[in-house]
């Protein structure tokens, strides 16, 4: 499988793979590429390394129940799933979600946006080789946490959707620490604007690195920031009606809103992330201007609802925009305790394949940052092994020390 | 990067963002640190505190107790395992993973959280 190949003009190839096995993956990898010297010259990735059958353990639960192990899909972006599956949900048994429920899920979808975007900045940084940028938006990133902690009692997971509304309401004491948060994250915007655009060294790492023309986004079903990068107007908060939204003034954030122009590469997918941290901060301020008063939840006594949900005969989806792209859920219920079948598509799954045209023709030093770029639900995937006669490994280490190289290689230069 | 090198050289001036929690520095022996601190002699940290309705440690109040079930149906992680001689539950910390759906759906109000986090123990109970 991993083998020195020559072609008819005396070139030699390798074949290198990437994962799939890492304690720290939630959803291993496996990236196959041929390279030559430095260039990558042929991708191919093979999925499913790992299998929880979360989907089969929800057919054993009652709606209730499953709502919490939705949530355990992913450690960022939890909200999303929880929200998805609750929306599914209410389109099979046809529950109405009252209006101030709608925007206490806006507000807590958008404040993990944040969070996923600052923390995905810090990725980016540490892929780079900056590693105090990456914990200088760490330390951004604590303020939103603690205001999620304040909001729903923890830190990350959040539990504060259920089906047909939300869990914990917004009081009135605690509008004014969630404004503060919003200045917070105005003000750090500006901040984190100069350090990732203005820099000339994250400049020239990322301009023309990983190019996902619009074309490629659009073949490979590409979600989220990374289609959206690509110039792909696709956001699933604007083109469907879900939470308070529709209610919202708010258009897809496009790189050209900055730079004037779209090139689908690392550093308009970085402009894109970062623009969208600003329009969630205003999102939640427009929210909590806006938010009527009234029920918070459909049915405020649980046997009642898992009684009425037991009655319930027919198919739900729910699709809605996480903070890597769009979620999808699908519930099939027959009038049981626990749905008949339930099915998840996570963002990564489609952004993945765009890894393909992305990382053709670049280096290998640049494959980190181009596959942290899509903000896969993954921790490391940069760890690799090159097989053949001259059998070496590269480690996460490795690929982690030929990045910062080649950063400070181009520091060095633009001196 | 001279933004961030702005930025760093401000930071040399803050106090440390990070709460130094349980002690300032990684003891040589943690047996004699809590040794010293049962004497009084050095101090531990507080961890920051929590904010008000944390969604903590559960209690479980045995008196109160109907045992109506409810909160064993909604458990998402089996963590509230029912005792059919005694008509009483009871709750594995473990198991649990802190949703507050048992505290929400308990009719009698003998499930409650509080504000413990720091849950590693040697027993299970």
């Amino acid at each position: 499988m991993l083998e020195k190949k020559k072609d008819a003009d005396g070139d030699t190839s390798y074949s290198i793979s990437v994962g799939p096995v890492h304690p720290a993956l939630k959803e291993p990898v496996k990236l196959n590429m041929s390279i030559e010297g430095e260039k990558v010259t042929g991708v191919d990735f093979e999925l499913s390394q790992v299998h929880r059958g979360v989907e089969w353990m929800g057919t054993r639960r009652n709606p209730i129940q499953i709502m919490f192990l939705a949530e355990r899909i992913c450690g960022i972006c939890n909200i999303c799933h929880i929200m998805a599956f609750s929306k599914a949900v209410e389109n099979a048994a046809g529950i109405e979600v009252p209006a101030r429920a709608s925007y206490i899920r806006t507000i807590a979808a958008e404040l993990e946006r944040i969070h996923s975007h600052v923390l995905w900045a810090g990725v980016a940084a540490h892929e780079l080789g900056f590693d105090s940028v990456m914990h200088y938006t760490w330390k951004l990133r604590e303020n939103v946490l603690d205001t999620i902690e304040y909001l729903t009692g923890n830190r990350i997971t959040k539990a504060i959707v259920t089906i047909g509304g939300v869990r914990r309401d917004i009081h009135e004491k605690q509008v004014p620490r969630l404004k503060e948060t919003t200045d917070y994250y105005l003000k750090s915007f500006d901040k984190l604007g100069k350090i990732f655009l203005k820099d000339p060294v994250v400049k020239s790492r990322c301009r023309d690195t990983g190019i996902l023309t619009k074309k490629e986004a659009l073949v490979t079903c590409a979600v989220g920031p990374t289609a959206r990068a690509s110039g792909v107007r696709k956001d699933i908060r604007v083109d469907e009606t879900y939470a308070a939204y529709p209610e919202l003034d708010m258009k897809p954030m496009m790189p050209d809103m900055v730079t004037g122009e779209t090139r689908g590469d690392v550093y308009d997918r970085i402009i894109t992330r970062l623009l969208e941290v600003k329009q969630s901060a205003e999102i939640i301020n427009d929210c909590l201007n806006q938010m009527p008063e009234g029920k918070i939840v459909y049915e405020e006594k649980i046997p009642k609802l898992l009684a009425e949900l037991k009655g319930v005969e027919g198919e739900g989806t729910g699709r809605l925009e996480a903070p890597r792209g769009e979620v999808f859920h699908y519930v099939k219920m027959v009038g049981e305790d626990s749905p008949y079948a339930w099915k998840v598509r996570a963002p990564t799954y489609n952004n993945m394949l765009a890894w393909v045209p992305m990382l053709m023709n670049e280096q290998i030093a640049d494959i980190p940052i181009i596959a942290a770029s899509i903000d896969p639900c993954m921790s490391c995937t940069n760890r690799a092994v090159v097989a053949g006669k001259t059998s070496s490994i590269l480690t996460q280490e490795n690929l982690h020390r030929l990045s910062v190289e080649k950063t400070r290689k181009i520091r060095e230069a633009l001196k | 990067m001279i933004t961030m090198q702005k930025e760093l050289f401000r930071q040399l001036f803050k106090r440390a963002f990070t709460n130094q929690f349980p002690a300032k520095h990684a003891p040589k022996s943690v047996n004699a640190l809590l040794e010293a601190v049962g004497k009084g002699k050095a101090k531990l940290n507080p961890p920051v505190p929590v904010p008000e309705n944390f969604r903590g440690k559960i209690a479980y109040d045995k008196n109160k107790c109907i045992g109506c079930q409810l909160c064993v149906k909604v458990c998402p992680a089996n963590a509230v395992v029912f005792k059919p001689k005694e008509k009483k539950i009871s709750y594995h910390t473990f198991r649990c993973t802190f949703c507050g759906e048992c505290v929400n759906v308990c009719p009698v109000k003998c499930l409650t959280f509080t504000d413990e986090f720091l849950l590693a123990d040697y027993k299970k109970d």
